[in-house]
């Protein structure tokens, strides 16, 4: 019996040594797995980490982000290209659900239900979310699409070579083909303001300051103080993208 | 209002229910369907000439040089589409110089190169070898250099070189088999691993795309054996057609059962974007969905296939109804790509709507231009079976 009993934990210590060894082996050489192990890459912590926060309670639907976003960036004026855009969602007192954003909302709103029909609505100002681990980083054949050390997914023109599969990747809909460059384009958090300390257009020119970005790494950061204080959620988080765009507000009904 | 958008402006506005402002316009188009399309025939076609080799098949046999040659005329034609579409095709070739790893799309050069190079050309090369020889030594002129330059100098036709030949082919082969089932079930992978598109992120992809791609191969070489024999004026091979109708039959199940399954489960776990999706599929897919894949392209040959296995009527009958199905099952298959690729970017990814799509006749993306890549392997392969007849190889054991 106490034979028994000691090859019994041999094997046991022997099994265990494996399991052990072959963990540390595979985390050894799981950086070398990322290409399939892509979500599982950590943030970047030193440095400046970018997000951005939206408060959907304060949001009026002027659609001055979205127009100052094309003037800003030279986006196409034709309502088919958008890097920044507002979308209206009605819930009707029999629980259905109206969304529209007209020319994504650049010319205003018009309420379509009649006001004795509308249980609620809000604004839902849409960009990209700059995805910590992004599908649209993730799928890019060539890399052309890449993170920045600071957190912010841009394009690289002069590289991409227009096969559209990052605009397949992102749920959320935030890139178009550019019809001029024929390249994948999207919001860039207004990289080029960003580099010389200034905010992004669309967060500068809303009248309601319901858009803010900021540093994530930094705790005193106003968008650090907003995602403690309030109760923030993202789009899709089923998917885990690492978005960070955080909504103050979220209602359920926004996809 | 600038001509180049008035599409656009036309799907603006039959735009139903909600999409977000970017998703009007598909990003992807009839050259997309095509990709995976003429991958599936190289796949489908190569597979079938493995099973003769590897399973030792000999009722096959009269049918395998044609797979081989129709596998490569179509591969030859696979990165056409791919490239046209790409808004810089100049830049293409940084998908092979840069390849970004943690994209599905970007191993798709070596998958391509692998195939090519390594498999397709190998073994026929291998399998041609010998005659090449003895053709360069018969023929006269250009022809005489042609394949005097294809023997790559290679002039043994001793019995002990061709015992080579056959052992180095058979390898060949048996790397093929998992290598025709890598380009294609990576096929289905670049859409199978899009987490932010339903109808497209499944883990059967890649599986149901291997099968659809054999059962379109293998339909698409019982067609070309029927017409090549009959444009010869030969009596055809009834073993070996029924051969390939009953291998046909099969993996049609296969498929058919595949694909059922991953509906069935869609629809049995019913998550967050089953609605839109029932609407998908009885609204804009109900046609090329219902009634031409699965109804043309799944029921009808199945049931022929089927009844064909038990009741056997006479040749010429028999070699009618194997047409008329092969046919069937390759313009099923079609729009099987064309249900995958075109379904999959016309409802929104907020669930809430749907976009249009109206292929346009002339462009790049146009019927015309798809209908040519679609024609031109076909030329290709007529080109390759005069070059290297099949019917003038010297008959020999694999
Ligand atoms: S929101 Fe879309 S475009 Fe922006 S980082 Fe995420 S996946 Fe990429
Ligand atoms: S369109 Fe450009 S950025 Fe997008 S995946 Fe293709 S190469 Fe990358």
């Amino acid at each position: 019996m106490t034979e028994k009993k000691t090859s019994l934990s041999r094997r046991n210590f022997l099994r265990n040594a494996g399991v052990t060894a072959g963990t540390l082996v595979a985390t050894s050489t799981l950086p070398s797995f990322n290409a399939v192990l892509f979500a599982a890459v950590k943030r970047n912590t030193k440095g400046p980490w970018y997000g951005i926060a939206i408060d959907i309670e304060k949001c009026i639907g002027c659609g001055t982000c979205a127009k100052t976003c094309k003037i800003e960036n030279n986006v196409p004026q034709e309502p088919f290209f958008f890097r920044s855009w507002v979308e209206q969602y009605t819930i009707r007192k029999d629980g259905s659900l109206k969304v529209e954003s007209p020319n994504g909302g650049i010319d205003g709103f018009t309420q379509s239900v009649p006001a004795d029909q509308i249980e609620k609505t809000f604004f839902v100002p849409k960009m990209c979310n700059h995805c910590a681990k992004s599908p649209c980083v993730q799928v890019c054949p060539v890399g052309a699409t890449y993170e920045t050390e600071e957190g912010i997914v841009l394009v690289d023109e002069k590289y991409c070579i227009g096969c559209k599969y990052c605009i397949q990747a992102c749920p959320y809909g935030c890139r178009y083909f550019h019809p001029d460059k024929h390249v994948a384009d999207k919001c860039t958090l207004c990289f080029h303001r960003i580099k010389k300390g200034l905010n992004p257009a669309c967060m500068d020119n809303c009248p309601t300051k319901a858009r803010i970005s900021g540093d994530l790494n930094d705790p005193e950061s106003a968008i650090s103080k907003f995602i403690r204080t309030k109760n923030v959620y993202v789009l899709k988080p089923h998917l885990n993208t690492g978005s960070k765009l955080y909504y103050n507000a979220l209602n359920q009904e926004v996809r | 209002m600038n001509p180049e958008f008035e599409h656009l402006y036309q799907a603006l506005s039959k735009v139903d229910g909600f999409i977000y402002p970017n998703e009007i316009e598909l990003s992807w188009s009839i050259l997309i369907v095509l990709y995976p399309f003429i991958t599936g025939l190289v796949a489908g076609a190569f597979i079938l000439a493995s099973l003769e080799r590897v399973f030792n098949v000999k009722s096959l046999r009269p049918t395998y040089v044609i797979a081989l040659l129709t596998s490569f005329a179509f591969l030859l034609v696979a990165t056409m589409p791919l490239i046209f579409h790409l808004g810089q095709p100049l830049r293409a070739w940084e998908i092979m110089m840069t390849p970004h790893l943690t994209s599905a799309m970007a191993i798709f050069g070596f998958v391509y190169l692998w195939y090519l190079m390594i498999v397709l050309l190998l073994e026929i090369w291998f399998d041609y070898r010998y005659d090449l020889v003895l053709w360069a030594r018969e023929s006269t002129g250009v022809k005489k250099w042609l394949y005097k330059a294809l023997a790559l100098g290679s002039d043994d036709i001793s019995p002990k070189s061709v015992k080579l030949d056959q052992k180095l082919g058979y390898i060949v082969t048996v790397i093929g088999i998992p290598s025709a089932f890598l380009l294609h079930g990576y096929v289905g992978f670049i859409f199978g691993s899009i987490k932010a598109n339903p109808w497209w992120s499944t883990v059967m992809m890649p599986i149901i795309f291997l099968f659809s791609a054999m059962v379109s191969g293998i339909a698409l070489v019982m067609l070309l054996f029927i017409i090549i024999n009959k444009v010869r004026k030969q009596k055809i091979d009834m073993l070996c057609l029924d051969t390939i109708a009953k291998y046909l039959f099969y993996i049609i199940i296969i498929d058919f059962t595949m694909e059922s399954l991953d509906q069935i489960h869609r629809f049995y776990e019913a998550e967050e974007s089953f609605e839109i999706i029932q609407l998908l599929i009885s609204g804009h897919l109900n046609f090329t969905l219902l009634v031409m894949q699965v109804g043309i392209g799944m029921f009808l040959p199945l049931t022929t296939l089927g009844i064909l296995q038990f009741y056997k009527p006479a040749e010429k009958v028999r070699q009618l109804l194997y047409f008329i199905t092969g046919v069937l099952v390759l313009i099923g298959i079609f729009f099987m790509r064309w249900n995958v690729v075109i379904g999959g970017q016309l409802f929104s990814k907020s669930f809430l709507g749907f976009t249009s799509f109206k292929l346009s006749l002339i462009g790049p993306e146009g019927f015309l231009m798809a209908s040519i890549w679609l024609i031109v392997p076909f030329f290709i392969l007529a080109f390759l079976l005069w070059l290297f007849p099949p019917w003038k190889k010297t008959e020999m054991e694999h």
